[in-house]
C-alpha cells in the first residue's frame, strides 16, 4: 500500500513535516500544500532534512500555494515537483490512499 | 496620552488569518494616532516576501497593504535577522524596506515599548 502525505503546516513552526517523514514508508509520497510549501525552499534549516528524506520518498508542492507565498520554482528544492489542482486529484488517485497531517 | 506600541507578527501569511488581523489593528492603532512600530519574526518574516500572487487560490493578496504603511506614518518596520536566515531569506527579497535586527537588539525593542500586540 502506498501512501500520499498531504503537510499543510509550516515545518518552522509546527512537527507536522517531521512526524510525516517519522512513519512515511518508503516509496511512499509526501505533498506539501499551504503553508507546508515554505518546506520545499533552499537555503533554509530544513532543506538537508527534506533532501535526505528525499532520498526514499516522492517530493511534490502544490504551485498555487507557492505562487500565493510569492515563490517560483528557482527557490525549491531540485527534485520536488511542482503540481497543479488537477495534479493533487491526479495523485490521490495513483496512491491507495491519503494520509492528512493537520 | 501616545503610547508606544509594538506589533509583533510572527505567522505565515493565508494559512492563518493573524497577518491579516495584524494589518487591520495596525490600521486601526494609526487612526488614533498611537506611535506604532511593526517586527516580524519567526514564520512572520514570510508576509513581507515580495510577489505574492494569490491569483489561483482565490484569496486577497494583502502584502500591497505593508507599503502603504508609511501613508498611515507607519514607517518603524522591523525583521529579525536570524528568522530571515533560517528561511533562506534576504533583505532583497522583501517587499519593503526594513530595518533588520539581531535578535539581542530585539529584546531591547520589546524592552522600551509601552505596548506589544502579538499575532
Amino acid at each position: 500500500m502506498s501512501i500520499l502525505h498531504t503537510v499543510n503546516k509550516s515545518p518552522f513552526e509546527k512537527n507536522n513535516l517531521e512526524s510525516c517523514l517519522r512513519y512515511a514508508k518508503a516509496g511512499s509520497a509526501v505533498l506539501l500544500i499551504e503553508d507546508g510549501i515554505y518546506a520545499a525552499l533552499t537555503g533554509t534549516t530544513f532543506e538537508a532534512k527534506v533532501m535526505t528524506a528525499m532520498e526514499a520518498l516522492d517530493f511534490y508542492c502544490l504551485a498555487p500555494d507557492m505562487k500565493a507565498r510569492g515563490f517560483t520554482s528557482t527557490k525549491m528544492i531540485d527534485g520536488i515537483k511542482l503540481v497543479d489542482y488537477a495534479g493533487f486529484v491526479d495523485l490521490t488517485l495513483e496512491y491507495d490512499k491519503v494520509q492528512a497531517w493537520l | 496620552m501616545i503610547k508606544k506600541c509594538l506589533y509583533v507578527n510572527r505567522r505565515a501569511p493565508y494559512g492563518t488569518s493573524y497577518a491579516l488581523e495584524a494589518i487591520d489593528a495596525v490600521l486601526i492603532g494609526a487612526a488614533f494616532d498611537q506611535d506604532i512600530s511593526l517586527l516580524f519574526i519567526d514564520d512572520g518574516v514570510f508576509q513581507l516576501k515580495r510577489d505574492q500572487d494569490t491569483t489561483d487560490v482565490e484569496i486577497k493578496n494583502f502584502s500591497p497593504a505593508y507599503r502603504a504603511f508609511d501613508m498611515y506614518d507607519v514607517e518603524k518596520l522591523y525583521v529579525s535577522e536570524e528568522a530571515m536566515a533560517a528561511r533562506g531569506l534576504k533583505k532583497r527579497d522583501l517587499v519593503v524596506d526594513v530595518e533588520v535586527l539581531s535578535d539581542s537588539t530585539i529584546r531591547d525593542l520589546m524592552d522600551e515599548h509601552d505596548v506589544i500586540f502579538t499575532f
